[in-house]
């Protein structure tokens, strides 16, 4: 198998489909331990990671903090109201603080794109980037690949349409690249104000057609789509984004019968997902939940680099 | 030192006469006393300049230079040094400081600075509108009385289209031009690098090229309209360059610069997230970069000026969203020029001592840029073709933002005149 040699998570445009795969197989061995009755390894034992959050968010943290206990790690959060960078602070003495601390993996939230690579580079400690603005979102696309696999059991051919907000999401710029890098064939839906310049380049087809991005699609992926944008001339009004791209039951008529429809959270029923879609048969959306579990605690511990023994030796002494 | 000097065997490259030749150059009392040929001492002191370019000391039309206001990021003593490191002899330090140069005092006192630095001729530009705010002519009559010779807001871009319309009218009675940084403030928004495939990939909030064209082509109509003297800052796209072509070819009194980062450098630097590459205009694509050199060649493009703007490491070692637009560029300038343009064949050496003298000379109506007899004895001595690598150690800048630390550049000034004094030599400088 091959060996994981980053310390850093900072995105998926950076791996190779071999390394995209080493994850997601390591994301796999963590999911049997979660079905346990003791769903605890004691891989990162006497290791700290810390959460550092500048957005908001619910359940990205408490994934990534569960994964990191479910390794035996110690934990620590961190979330911007109690930060100091509102009192002026540049975030990389903040996060040298953080290291002299003794800190193995800093996991981080960010709204500005990059942010993680900035730190990656000034710190010795390993650096997962839980979402950097616009960038990337790398767990989220790798729990989503683990849940496609899943039940489709395979990527290659896939056929993949990601609608909504694509211009501000790193959810959408993640997926491109995980699944495009695993053979899925991609494409990105949404009003053609959010949709970024030459988006296509990123090997992807584009369309502003509901009905274009659902026709044939094996996997929706339907994106939040964010209230203040409507303030912005993006589009004029929630309601008449609805209109057009709120995926219904009856846009879904002519969906194929094993279509899944993920949402990587959290969801405005009624704006971009109807409520019956949401609670559908279609959805895999608590899915995803799970396997975020596994897939953070994957990339965990490969940035920790527990030696070099291999995930399945380190599994072995757990029993 | 003696108040004769004899430059001798060097190759004099000086636009303005359509000289090039080797020969020697006598500077007696501050002026150009002969040249060409070859010419005896006679008691002057003598400079060895065999292998070195002669040139009228180097003019680099748009700097920061902080003072007063942010003194921790350049002085005009430190952005003197810089600019005389790089060979040059004149520079034009922009309106926004802290206060804004928008007054006689203001100016009284940069002019005061530059004198008791005493290393760099300094040509103040006094700004356009009150507080660079966009709303209120400055004194402009008092400000040309004060000694400006151009008047700009840049940094920012006059929105209101009326008041530009009578800033052109009104400085056209004092004969300044206005240099106009080109950004409509809605398509800019709170961009960060160039609208492409690279602000996709990144996740950066672009800022669209018609961002610049489009004021540009605004204030090509307006000139049309009001006469007056018009100078484009800092120009990074091909349709802005198509526009300028246009007008020029109908005869409008409009010329342009572009700065050196524009020419070696695209969006993709900013793959790195690193904030040396962030800049206002930003760095653009590989087509407006072709478009640029083209425009160098034909002679659209009239002036390179280095847009040097230092900021302090912690306004640039941040994240891009939040980091300051701007690198300092007095002591790069030139060795990027002639290992990017010259030692590339792009430019011949007289057509880049144009651009980088003679043409700025002229489209300030500063009468300098030329070796002509009588003339200021402003000089730059060239080694074309000195090896050399930027070190952030050796910046007479206070600031060290520069995305081309490490670089090696080919060619590099030896020494600098300034008015017959020598005020750099072999990259020392001071005052002889």
């Amino acid at each position: 198998m091959k060996k994981w040699n980053r310390k850093d998570l900072l995105g998926l445009e950076d791996l190779s489909g071999e390394e995209i795969r080493l994850i997601l197989d390591t994301a796999y061995s963590f999911k049997e331990v979660l079905k346990r009755p003791i769903k605890k390894v004691p891989s990162l034992r006497g290791k700290t990671v810390a959460n550092l959050f500048f957005e908001p968010s619910t359940r990205t943290r408490a994934s990534f903090e569960l994964a990191a206990k479910r390794l035996s790690a110690d934990t620590m959060n961190i979330t911007a109201q109690e930060s100091s960078l509102s009192k002026g602070e540049i975030l990389k003495d903040m996060a040298r603080n953080i290291e002299a601390m003794k800190v193995d993996v800093l996991v981080m939230r960010h709204p500005a794109s990059g942010s993680c690579s900035l730190l990656a580079k000034a710190l010795q400690s390993a650096v997962v980037n839980a979402g950097d603005g616009s960038h990337e979102h790398p767990t989220q696309a790798l729990l989503d690949l683990l849940t496609i696999e899943e039940r489709k059991k395979r990527i290659e051919g896939l056929r993949v349409s990601i609608i909504g907000d694509i211009l501000h999401s790193r959810v959408a710029r993640s997926g491109i690249w995980g699944l495009t890098k695993l053979g899925a064939e991609v494409t990105v839906c949404g009003p053609k104000t959010l949709l970024p310049i030459e988006v296509e380049k990123m090997g992807v087809r584009v369309t502003s057609r509901l009905e274009e991005a659902i026709e044939g699609a094996d996997v929706l992926n339907l994106l939040r789509i964010q209230l203040e944008r409507q303030n912005s001339s993006f589009f004029p009004t929630v309601r008449e984004y609805a209109q057009f791209f709120c995926v219904t039951p009856e846009r879904l008529q002519k969906a194929k019968k094993e279509l899944l429809i993920l949402h990587p959270g959290p969801i405005n029923r009624g704006i971009e997902i109807a409520p019956e879609v949401a609670d559908g048969p279609y959805s895999v959306i608590l899915d995803q939940v799970s396997n975020g579990i596994a897939v953070r605690m994957a990339i965990l511990f490969l940035v920790s680099q527990i030696s070099q023994t291999g995930v399945k030796d380190v599994l072995k002494t757990s029993h | 030192m003696s108040s004769k000097l004899l430059i001798k065997g060097g190759r004099i490259l000086d636009p303005a006469n359509r000289r090039d030749d080797s020969g020697d150059l006598l500077i007696e009392k501050g002026k150009i006393a002969q040249v060409g040929g070859r010419l005896s001492a006679n008691g002057a002191e003598v400079v060895q300049a065999e292998g070195l370019w002669v040139v009228p000391g180097l003019i680099d039309m748009h700097v920061h230079f902080r003072q007063p206001g942010r003194e921790d990021k350049e002085t005009i003593l430190t952005g003197s040094r810089a600019a005389v490191k790089g060979g040059f002899t004149s520079v034009l330090p922009m309106a926004n400081t802290h206060p804004v140069a928008d007054n006689r005092g203001a100016i009284e006192f940069i002019l005061a600075e530059a004198k008791r630095a005493g290393l760099v001729n300094i040509f103040p530009v006094g700004a356009v509108t009150q507080g660079l705010q966009g709303e209120c002519l400055s004194e402009i009559g008092e400000l040309a009385l004060a000694g400006c010779i151009a008047l700009s807001d840049d940094g920012k871009p006059i929105r209101n289209t009326k008041l530009m319309r009578h800033a052109l009218e009104y400085a056209s009675m004092f004969s300044l031009p206005i240099i106009a940084h080109e950004e409509d403030p809605y398509l800019f928004e709170e961009g960060v690098m160039h609208e492409g495939h690279a602000s996709t990939v990144l996740g950066l909030k672009g800022i669209p090229a018609i961002c610049e064209s489009i004021m540009v082509a605004r204030d090509l109509e307006l000139l049309k309209l009001t006469g007056g003297r018009l100078h484009f800052a800092h120009i990074s796209t091909a349709r802005s360059l198509e526009l300028i072509r246009e007008a020029k070819k109908k005869g409008l009194a409009v010329s342009c610069e572009t700065a050196p980062h524009y020419l070696v450098l695209t969006d993709e630097a900013l793959s790195a997230f690193d904030a040396n590459f962030k800049m206002n205009p930003p760095l653009r694509g590989e087509a407006d970069q072709k478009a640029l050199t083209e425009a160098l060649k034909d002679g659209v493009v009239d002036c390179i000026a280095s847009d040097h703007a230092p900021h302090t490491s912690q306004e640039k070692e941040t994240e891009l969203d939040t980091a300051a637009f701007g690198i300092i560029g007095l002591e790069s300038s030139l060795g990027i020029c002639l290992t990017y343009l010259v030692h590339k064949n792009i430019l011949k050496p007289s057509e880049l001592v144009a651009r980088m003298s003679w043409m700025p000379a002229k489209v300030l109506g500063l009468r300098k840029g030329t070796l002509s007899v009588g003339a200021d004895a402003d000089v730059t001595l060239i080694n074309p073709e000195k090896k050399w690598t930027l070190r952030s150690e050796e910046l007479e800048s206070r600031s060290r933002n520069s995305p081309f630390i490490g670089w090696e550049f080919k060619g590099r000034a030896e020494m600098t005149l300034v008015g017959g004094h020598v005020m750099m030599k072999d990259g020392k400088v001071g005052r002889d």
